[in-house]
C-alpha cells in the first residue's frame, strides 16, 4: 500500500487555503489542512474538508468528445484538436481574428491562463479575452 | 476591480487576510463571509475576540450579522447612498483625515460638495438606515486607529457596481484608512483564482501585469517578448462576446473551465447566442449545460492532477502539486491549449508549468522576482519585482498610491435598473449557500456536500409565506420578466418581508433564469443581485 500526501491548493473560493491531499495506491482518500499556512492555519470550512471527493468521480470528463450528426462521440486527442485547430485556421482566414473569442478561467491555474491568453493573441491576433470575474 | 483602480491605481485586495485579526473596526458590506469566504470570517471572528467593532450593512441578516457590535439591513441597491450618507457625517463632525487628503489625494473639495447632499434625513429615506446607526458607524470607522472595509459581490454585482466600489475608496480615503497594517478597501474574490486570471490578462484590454494592449511601447514590447504581431485595438468583454455571437460578428468561441450557460444572467439569452457559433469549444472536468451545445468537449485535468500556481484573493500566489495522474485520457489545460497552438501554426514548447511561470516573471512586473522553488512553503505576496523581494503585505504604503495621488470620485447614488412595481412587486436578490459553490459543478458531484444540501430553495419571510399560505418546504414559483424557476419555500427572517433570496448553485432551478442582464456601464457586471420579482404558490 503506497500512502502519499501531497501540498494543495484549494479550487473554491478566493481564500486560498492549503491542504495535504491523501492517496493511498493513486486514489484520493482524504484531505488533511495545512497547519503552516497564514491563510487557514490548520482549519478548512465544509467545502474544504471534501475537496478530494469531486476529483475522481465516475461523472469526470475523461475522452475528448466531437459532435457528429448533431450527436456528441468519443473521439482520438487527435481529432479533436485537429480539428479545432482547422476549424480556427478556416475562421480565421474567412472572417479575421476578432470573429474568434475565448473565456479564460477563474478556475484554472496562472500557467493555463497565461498560455491561453498568448494562443489568442499572439497565435490567432485577436485580444478577444475575458472570465467570469464579475459572476 | 475597475472602481478601485479607477481610485488608487491598483484593482486588488489593499491588505492581506492575517491582518484583519488587527483591525479595531472592520466595516463588512455586500459580503455573506460565513458562507463565501469562511477562513476570511474566521479572521473577523477573531478580531471580534481582540476587541474590534464589527459593522456588517447587508439586505439579508446573514450569519455574521448575528455576532456584529451593529448590523444594519441597507435597501437592496442603496449602497451608494448609505456611503455617502457615512462621508457626510464625517465630514460634518471634522472626523475626516485632512493631513492625508492633503498629502496624498485629490477630487476632495468636488466629493466633499457632492455628499453634502445626503444628509442622514435624506440617507435615511433612501436606504431604511437610522441616523443614530448612520453616526455609529461614521464614529467607528474614522476614529478607528486601523479601519478595514471588507466588500464582496454584494456591492459588486449591481448596474451601479463600479460606482459603489469608488464610494468605498472614499470612504477609506477620506479617513486616510489604507496604506497601513489592517486598514485598507479589501475585496473578497469569489473564485480561487479570479485574481490571477486578471493577473494574468485573463481580460480583453491588457496583457499580463495588467499593461494596456493599446499603448504602444507595451504592445511592442509584448509583440517582441512572443515574435507576433499583436492587435492594437481592445476585445470584446463576455456580454458583448454575446452579442457578437448573435449579430454574427462572432464565430468561434472557446471557453475554458467556465459554465456561462449557468453562470451568466437571463439563460434563455446566453443559450441562443451559443448556438449560433460556428464553433463552440468547451474544455473543463465535467459535463454541464455549456458543454452540452459544443461541438468539441475537451477533457481538463483538475487541481489536484497538476503542477501550477493559484493567487488568491490577497494576492498570494501558491504553489499546487500534482497528488494522482489525470482521470481517463485527460490533461492539463496549458497542454491543451499548446497542442492546438501547434497544430494551428504557432510553435509552443514548454515542458512545464515552472517553464511557464519563468516566461511570466520576464514580461509581468508584478511576478518578476516569482519562480516556482521561492513559492514553496507559504508562497508569495505580489507586487514581487526582483529574486530577493520579500512579497508585499499591503499596497499603497504612506499612502503613496500605485496611480501616484489618490482620486475621489463624486458620486451620485442611482436607483437599480429594475425595481418593484404592481405586477412584479417583490425584490429578488441571489447569492451563495456555505456548502455549495458557484454553478455547482464541482460541489454537487461530491457526494458528502450534495448529501448535505440536495436541492435548490428560495427564502421568504414568514410574513409572505403566510400571505401565501405557503408552509416550510412547499413549491414556489418565480416570475420575473426573464422567466419562471420553482423552488422549495425556506421560511425565514434572514430575509425582510418584501424580499426573496435564491441561491445560484441548482440548474434546476436556476437563479440566472430570473436575473436581469442589465449591466454597469464601466466594467460590464450584471445586475445579480436586485431585480424585481413575482411569487406565487406552485400549482
Amino acid at each position: 500500500m503506497d500512502y502519499k500526501s501531497t501540498l494543495s491548493v484549494c479550487p473554491y473560493c478566493g481564500c486560498g487555503c492549503s491542504f495535504y491531499l491523501e492517496t493511498i495506491d493513486g486514489k484520493l482518500v482524504g484531505t488533511k489542512p495545512s497547519a503552516t499556512s497564514p491563510v487557514n492555519q490548520g482549519k478548512l470550512c465544509v467545502k474544504g474538508w471534501k475537496v478530494h471527493e469531486f476529483v475522481q468521480s465516475p461523472r469526470r470528463l475523461t475522452n475528448p468528445l466531437l459532435r457528429k450528426n448533431g450527436e456528441l462521440v468519443e473521439v482520438s486527442w487527435d481529432e479533436a484538436l485537429d480539428y479545432v485547430a482547422d476549424k480556427l485556421r478556416r475562421i480565421k482566414a474567412d472572417h479575421g481574428p476578432d470573429s474568434i473569442a475565448f473565456l479564460a478561467s477563474a478556475k484554472i491555474t496562472n500557467e493555463d491562463n497565461y498560455v491561453l491568453q498568448k494562443f489568442a493573441r499572439a497565435a490567432v491576433g485577436t485580444n478577444n479575452v475575458d472570465h467570469c470575474a464579475r459572476l | 476591480m475597475a472602481g478601485l483602480a479607477a481610485a488608487f491605481g491598483s484593482g486588488a485586495m489593499t491588505n492581506s487576510i492575517e491582518e484583519l485579526a488587527g483591525a479595531d473596526t472592520i466595516f463588512v458590506i455586500g459580503s455573506n463571509t460565513t458562507a463565501a469566504h469562511p477562513l476570511v470570517a474566521d479572521r473577523l471572528y477573531r478580531a471580534k475576540k481582540n476587541g474590534a467593532t464589527i459593522i456588517v450593512a447587508d439586505p439579508r441578516k446573514i450569519q455574521l450579522a448575528l455576532t456584529a457590535d451593529l448590523y444594519v439591513s441597507q435597501a437592496l441597491g442603496s449602497d451608494a447612498a448609505l456611503i455617502n450618507g457615512i462621508a457626510h457625517i464625517i465630514i460634518k463632525e471634522g472626523w475626516q483625515n485632512q493631513q492625508f487628503i492633503d498629502d496624498n489625494t485629490e477630487g476632495y473639495e468636488e466629493f466633499k460638495a457632492m455628499v453634502q447632499g445626503y444628509t442622514p434625513e435624506r440617507t435615511t429615506e433612501l436606504t431604511g438606515v437610522s441616523a443614530e446607526d448612520l453616526y455609529f458607524i461614521a464614529e467607528k470607522y474614522a476614529k478607528a486607529p486601523a479601519g478595514s472595509i471588507v466588500y464582496c459581490m454584494g456591492i459588486t454585482q449591481h448596474t451601479s457596481g463600479v460606482d459603489n466600489v469608488k464610494s468605498l475608496a472614499n470612504l477609506a480615503m477620506l479617513t486616510g484608512q489604507i496604506g497601513r497594517e489592517s486598514t485598507g478597501v479589501n475585496p473578497l474574490r469569489g473564485q480561487n483564482n479570479v485574481q490571477g486570471a486578471c493577473d494574468m490578462g485573463g481580460l480583453p484590454d491588457v496583457y499580463p501585469g495588467y499593461q494596456k494592449v493599446d499603448v504602444p511601447e507595451i504592445q511592442a514590447k509584448f509583440a517582441k517578448a512572443w515574435g507576433a504581431e499583436l492587435s492594437p485595438k481592445a476585445g470584446l468583454k463576455i456580454p458583448d462576446m454575446l452579442s457578437g455571437l448573435n449579430d454574427g460578428s462572432v464565430k468561434a468561441l472557446i471557453v475554458v473551465g467556465e459554465n456561462p450557460m449557468m453562470s451568466d444572467p437571463d439563460q434563455h439569452h446566453v443559450e441562443q447566442a451559443l448556438k449560433k457559433t460556428e464553433l463552440l469549444v468547451v474544455q473543463d472536468i465535467f459535463d454541464h449545460q455549456t458543454a452540452q451545445l459544443a461541438h468539441v468537449v475537451l477533457p481538463g485535468a483538475s487541481y489536484a492532477e497538476k503542477d501550477g500556481t493559484f493567487s488568491n484573493t490577497e494576492r498570494r500566489i501558491q504553489r499546487l502539486h500534482k497528488a494522482v495522474e489525470p482521470v481517463g485520457d485527460s490533461k492539463a489545460d496549458w497542454e491543451i491549449t499548446q497542442e492546438i497552438s501547434n497544430r494551428f501554426g504557432y510553435p509552443m514548447n514548454y515542458a512545464s508549468p515552472s517553464e511557464i511561470m519563468d516566461e511570466i516573471a520576464t514580461v509581468t512586473p508584478q511576478y518578476a522576482g516569482i519562480s516556482f522553488e521561492r513559492l514553496e512553503g507559504e508562497g508569495l505576496l505580489w507586487p514581487c519585482p526582483t529574486q530577493d523581494h520579500p512579497g508585499t503585505k499591503f499596497l499603497h504604503a504612506g499612502g503613496k498610491f500605485a496611480r501616484g495621488k489618490g482620486l475621489f470620485h463624486a458620486i451620485e447614488w442611482r436607483a437599480p435598473a429594475e425595481v418593484v412595481d404592481e405586477e412584479y412587486p417583490l425584490w429578488l436578490t441571489t447569492g451563495r449557500a456555505h456548502v455549495h459553490y458557484h454553478t455547482g459543478t464541482m460541489t454537487r458531484n461530491s457526494p458528502s456536500l450534495h448529501a448535505l444540501m440536495p436541492e435548490g430553495f428560495a427564502e421568504i419571510n414568514p410574513v409572505e409565506a403566510e400571505r401565501l399560505g405557503v408552509s416550510e418546504g412547499e413549491m414556489l414559483q418565480l416570475t420575473t420578466r426573464r422567466g419562471t424557476i420553482q423552488a422549495k419555500a425556506m421560511i425565514t427572517d434572514r430575509v425582510r418581508p418584501g424580499m426573496v433570496f435564491v441561491p445560484f448553485h441548482f440548474m434546476e432551478a436556476c437563479a440566472n433564469v430570473l436575473t436581469n442582464p442589465a449591466l454597469d456601464p464601466v466594467c460590464k457586471i450584471p445586475e445579480f443581485k436586485v431585480c424585481a420579482v413575482k411569487l406565487d404558490k406552485a400549482a
